[in-house]
């Protein structure tokens, strides 16, 4: 469990980091290096050159503004999970953090990092595509903005080009009148869930949801959003029958087959439960914000 | 008379060093110039080698050799068979290098040595084996079929060995019942995962002709013996030390894994030391592990529930080699019966090889499975009888008056027949019922219920034959200079805190403080008489002969003490570091002028060298001066070895709620009381408890090696073997109960692996205790899974 030999480069500004894995094709970006080096240490991956973005000044910094959360690529885990801004602004990413990996881990993972290794039961990216997030992205030909709902391909594969690389995550503020909850089961604390449910609802003035939106992660080749889940609570008080209704749907949204820690079966029944747990705890919040 | 140190809470004399970062494990030993080990090891679980191209390696910059089977001289050897029996008809044991075919993914092919593990790993890489892949069968009863894949080729079915052992007339018993409950249960496997992995290293003199090796062995002793007699050394010119080792749960007594030989063989043949430090990968694939049995068990009941007999056939995997013998399915035949009489006992076992890595025993060794077994079917029969499950263990616990209980017919892994030597067990139940507020808990459960919320409680006993034979000793010396006190022992130690319970039975009859004395185990060059750590035998087997041993130099401090004050023996005190007159504490002598005094030739080096010389000479008599039979200093070595197992015993309960949309489970409260015989020190005892109790937290619910059908690893890494964290272990509320030992002059019992034993069934039955109003199906396998509870529950439904 050594890494086999690479060569490593500290780049001061994202120009140069781009340069630099444009010039060399086997290259990876290191950030947090919480995924990244133990695929070394396991030699899954046997890159020629590490890029280590850790200390570009650029990439660091949270901004918080009246409409959004913008989270620049070097922005640890931690530091977002721990700013009270950012949870005024959007108190799901302070919950969702808390079920990312321990302390430790979080103390040197980023947030772009996790979104960009885009493993298929990570948090952070049912998060993007609950909130409906976008991810600032720099390469050789300029920079372009891409959609969560675009972003994720596959387990360990996003919609970025080889030389591209994310500079800065931006999540929507929280909208008024809304209401968020992230559950998860996970075998041991800290761990990828089995199955992890984002949800967010908001409500009308009669207490009827305008708008749902439902994310999971741990249930097919990448976080997904649960559509027509989302359907079924769209226009409803959110009683518990509704609830019930979408979470059966939600339960269809399951792709993942049989793996040592679950059946898809089980996983079926864990989407079931949190998505009625999510949503009845996302509402009740609403209602506590509208009130308040 | 000062207080007693055997029984105080006394801190651990190491952890001061230990936190501190202090502590010297084998990759801290400084070996300049030394060369580093990596393995080449097998891809299949099954294959033919059709040839190894080792040039290429070879060639690289920065190593230094690469060996395959055919550059090992008389090493190309199959390794001792450690324990036989003369039911192990097909014993079969690893090479060093594999020979010519595989017997499981990550058998150790060729080794190379480098610069460092770095290189050492990149050649690995350029090493070509050519393999022909064999089929293989991973099932364990799959495999005794006729027509199973073999892991060895001539050994017919994949059984190793097939033991039956028979106590009284089970046939009869079974005609005679009024009730028979039958039962099939299964444990998994699971490893022991210690947090430094093996390590070995070497370095040969040539000068002196001397090999010395740091191995983070629990056994030393055996290793030095093991190596001097392959290699081909006097035993004298090889010394093994064990330093600080980080873990061990019997994972680390195994002799010999291949780089215990080959790191010390290749510092001999290149001329520099050797290190082999394992990684996690490789301890999840090289290292013995342990745990799968499946048991089909029959008792044979009265209605009220008096079990008159029990048969037991199970099938035990051994993995692809059996050095150890049957000594794992030994024990767990041995301990079927549990704490209860079952005057008539059948218990038969197949050790049946499968193509993984060995199985060696593992912290429990076959105890947890007997214990998941006996206390299923205990279960089990209540439910059918439709009696209360307390009331039928308590029905037939071993009663206090039959002590000694010798169950005759079974001989325990000691090779000696099992005598249950005492204990007090009907009180043990009721001290756990008590606590755990049994009446009240009815009530709780059903307001529990009323809400949607499903607890219930989970309840084990398990039994423990400890402190195995047949022997340590320990060499004890006063040092002159310091009056400090040196205990050496043969055995050694991975964390548990043998020198502060060692330190404190000496200081008790040396009237030292705790703090200066001075333990050092594990190494031959210091003591070389014994056997080794495991089978919670520690504190039994090394701590009664560290007491023999104390009471010995004692009485010589004694008798020089009484000399030199001119007073008579019997009115001599030992405490404080000194021997003063009874009601005189002024006329007195410290240890280290004893000590001193008791050396014919003293320098003056220090204060208690010049003070001693005032003094009457230690030894009282005319002529030479050292008389016949007189020796210098104050030092002495004895030996104990015990009689037969001395029997531990303990009962777990807990509270457990299941969330059923989740599957999960959660322990509320988690209640031990248990009988090590007479404590030395509580806490020790206590931290022993816990540390069991969360690797059989692992065992109950979260640990199980996987293997593909193809008999590759699928979770050899901490992300998916999912040892459980501090957050998953639940706070371990602990009851002490107390009987002597009869056995043994401290009246001790061991307590190593205790805590592990009953985790399973108390985790299972608990969760069936709470599930109950949802018609769970019956939960007879372990590790117990949140998907085996769904499935329990009835799979998917539409509701
Ligand atoms: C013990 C442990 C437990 C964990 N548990 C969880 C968990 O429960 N849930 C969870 O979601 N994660 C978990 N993780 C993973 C953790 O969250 C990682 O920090 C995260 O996945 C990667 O972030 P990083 O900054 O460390 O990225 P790195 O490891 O440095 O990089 C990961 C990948 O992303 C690429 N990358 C990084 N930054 C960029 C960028 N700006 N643009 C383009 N590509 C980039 C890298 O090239 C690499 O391929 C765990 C990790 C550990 C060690």
């Amino acid at each position: 469990m050594k890494p086999p030999l690479f060569d490593y480069v500290t780049p001061e500004s994202v120009e140069e980091a781009v340069a630099a894995r444009a010039a060399e094709e086997d290259s990876v970006l290191l950030a947090g290096g919480q995924s990244l080096l133990a695929t070394l240490n396991f030699r899954i991956a046997n890159p020629a050159l590490l890029i280590d973005i850790s200390r570009i000044a650029a990439l660091k910094g949270i901004d918080v503004g009246a409409g959004e959360i913008i989270i620049r690529a070097m922005v640890r885990q931690r530091e977002v999970e721990l700013s009270d801004a950012v949870h005024g602004a959007n108190p799901l990413l302070r919950e969702v953090l808390q079920k990312v990996a321990h302390t430790v881990v979080r103390n040197r993972g980023t947030i772009a990092g996790s979104i960009a290794h885009a493993d298929a039961a990570a948090e952070l990216p049912a998060m993007l595509l609950a909130t409906e997030g976008v991810v600032d992205v720099q390469g050789p030909g300029g920079t372009r903005v891409i959609e969560a709902s675009d972003l994720f391909k596959f387990h360990l594969t996003t919609s970025l080009a080889g030389d591209e690389m994310i500079t800065a995550v931006r999540i929507p503020n929280l909208a008024p009148n809304t209401g968020w909850s992230f559950k998860e089961f996970a075998r041991r604390r800290g761990d990828y869930a089995l199955a992890g449910i984002c949800a967010l609802v908001t409500l009308d003035d009669n207490g009827r949801c305008t708008k749902a939106r439902l994310s999971a992660c741990g249930i097919a080749s990448t976080a997904v959003r649960l559509e027509s889940a989302e359907a079924e609570l769209a226009g409803s008080t959110l009683d518990e029958n509704t609830i019930a209704r979408a979470a059966k749907a939600a339960r269809d949204c399951v792709t993942a087959a049989d793996d040592s820690q679950a059946s898809t079966a089980y996983r079926r029944h864990l989407v079931d439960t949190l998505t009625q747990r999510t949503v009845a705890v996302a509402r009740d919040r609403a209602l506590e914000r509208r009130a308040a | 008379m000062a207080t007693a140190m055997f029984g105080e809470r006394v801190q651990r004399l190491a952890d001061a060093k230990l936190v501190r970062g202090e502590g010297r494990y084998i990759d801290d030993i400084p070996l300049e110039g030394a060369l580093h080990v990596a393995f080449v090891r097998s891809p299949f679980a099954r294959a033919k080698i059709l040839s190894i191209d080792c040039d290429a390696a070879r060639e690289m910059d920065g190593v230094a050799a690469v060996y395959t089977c055919d550059d090992l001289g008389r090493l190309d050897l199959e390794m001792p068979l450690l324990i036989p029996h003369p039911s192990l008809t097909e014993p079969r044991t690893q090479r060093p290098l594999a020979k010519g075919e595989v017997f499981h993914v990550g058998q150790t092919v060729a080794m190379v040595v480098a610069v460092d593990r770095y290189t050492a790993e990149d050649a690995i890489r350029m090493v070509d084996v050519d393999y022909e892949p064999l089929e293989v069968e991973l099932d364990l009863e799959a495999a005794i079929q006729d027509d199973a894949p073999r892991v060895h080729a001539d050994v017919a079915n994949n059984v190793a060995a097939q033991f039956v052992q028979t106590v009284g007339d089970p046939d009869d018993a079974f005609a005679r019942a009024e009730h028979i409950t039958k039962i099939k249960v299964q444990v998994d496997r699971s490893t022991a995962a210690p947090l430094e992995c093996r390590a070995i290293a070497a370095r040969w003199d040539d000068i002196t002709g001397e090999l010395m090796v740091w191995d983070g062995t629990q056994a030393p002793i055996s290793v030095r013996g093991g190596l001097a007699s392959i290699l081909g050394l006097d035993e004298d010119k090889v010394r093994v030390t064990a330093p600080d080792v980080g873990g061990g749960f019997g994972q680390k007594v195994l002799l010999f894994y291949p780089d215990e030989l080959l790191v010390p063989f290749a510092a001999m043949q290149l001329g520099r030391p050797v290190k082999y430090i394992e990684d996690r990968n490789e301890n999840f694939i090289g290292s013995s592990q342990e745990r799968t049995q499946i048991h089909e068990l029959e008792l044979a009941a009265t209605k009220d529930g008096e079990v008159l007999g029990l048969r037991d056939s199970f099938l035990h995997d051994t993995g692809a080699f059996i050095p150890y013998g049957i000594a794992i399915a030994q024990v767990a035949s041995t301990s079927i019966a549990g704490p209860y009489r079952v005057p008539n006992i059948w218990v038969e076992f197949k050790a049946v090889y499968t193509p993984t890595v060995l199985v060696t025993p593992y912290r429990g060794c076959g105890r947890p499975q007997a214990c998941f077994a006996i206390e299923r079917a205990m279960d089990k029969l209540a439910d059918e009888l439709g009696l209360d499950r307390f009331e039928v263990r308590r029905r037939n616990l071993i009663r206090d008056e039959d002590f000694p209980y010798r169950r005759d017919g079974l001989v325990f892994a000691d090779g000696l027949p099992l005598e249950h030597d005492s204990g007090q067990y009907g009180k043990a139940l009721d001290m756990v019922l008590e606590h755990i507020g049994v009446d009240a808990f009815a009530a709780e459960q059903e307001a529990a219920r009323a809400e949607g919320r499903y607890i219930g409680l989970g309840l084990g006993f398990y039994v423990e034959g400890t402190g195995l034979g047949p022997y340590e000793g320990s060499h004890i010396r006063i040092h002159p200079i310091t009056g400090k006190v040196y205990v050496n022992t043969g055995l050694t130690c991975q964390g548990q805190g043998h020198e502060t319970v060692f330190a404190q039975i000496t200081a008790d009859q040396l009237g030292v403080a705790v703090g200066d004395v001075i333990v050092v185990e594990g190494d031959t060059g210091v003591f070389d008489w014994g056997v080794a750590t495991f089978a919670s035998r520690a504190a039994v087997v090394s701590g009664n002969a560290i007491h023999k041993t104390a009471l010995k130099v004692r009485e010589q401090v004694l008798e020089a003490a009484a000399n030199m004050l001119e007073a008579a023996k019997e009115d001599i005190v030992l405490e404080d570091g000194k021997a003063f007159v009874n009601g005189v504490p002024d006329m007195a002598v410290t240890l280290a002028e004893v000590a001193t005094a008791s050396n014919p030739l003293r320098y003056a080096f220090n204060e208690a060298a010049k003070t001693s010389t005032q003094f009457a000479p230690a030894f009282n008599h005319d002529g030479p001066a050292l008389g016949e039979g007189d020796a210098p200093g104050m030092e002495a070595t004895d030996y104990y070895s015990p009689p037969h197992a001395t029997w531990a015993y303990g009962v777990h309960a807990a509270i457990i709620e299941v969330d059923p949309g989740l599957c999960s489970v959660k322990f509320k409260r988690y209640i031990c009381v248990h009988d090590c015989g007479r404590m030395i020190n509580p806490t020790l005892v206590e931290g022993q408890i816990m540390g069991g109790v969360a690797q059989g937290v692992g065992g109950a619910h979260y640990e199980r090696i996987e293997y593909d059908e193809d008999g590759n690893p699928r979770n050899a890494n901490f992300m998916d073997f999912l040892m459980p964290y501090a957050s998953e272990v639940p706070p371990v509320e602990i009851l002490h109960l107390e009987t002597p030992s009869p056995l043994n002059p401290l009246g001790v019992k061991g307590v190593g692996e205790a805590g592990c034993i009953p985790v399973g069934q108390v985790l299972v039955s608990g969760v069936a205790d709470a599930l109950k109003p949802l018609g769970i199906g019956p939960l007879e396998h372990v590790p117990l899974t949140p998907d085996m509870i769904f499935q329990a529950l009835g799979g998917e439904k539409d509701e």
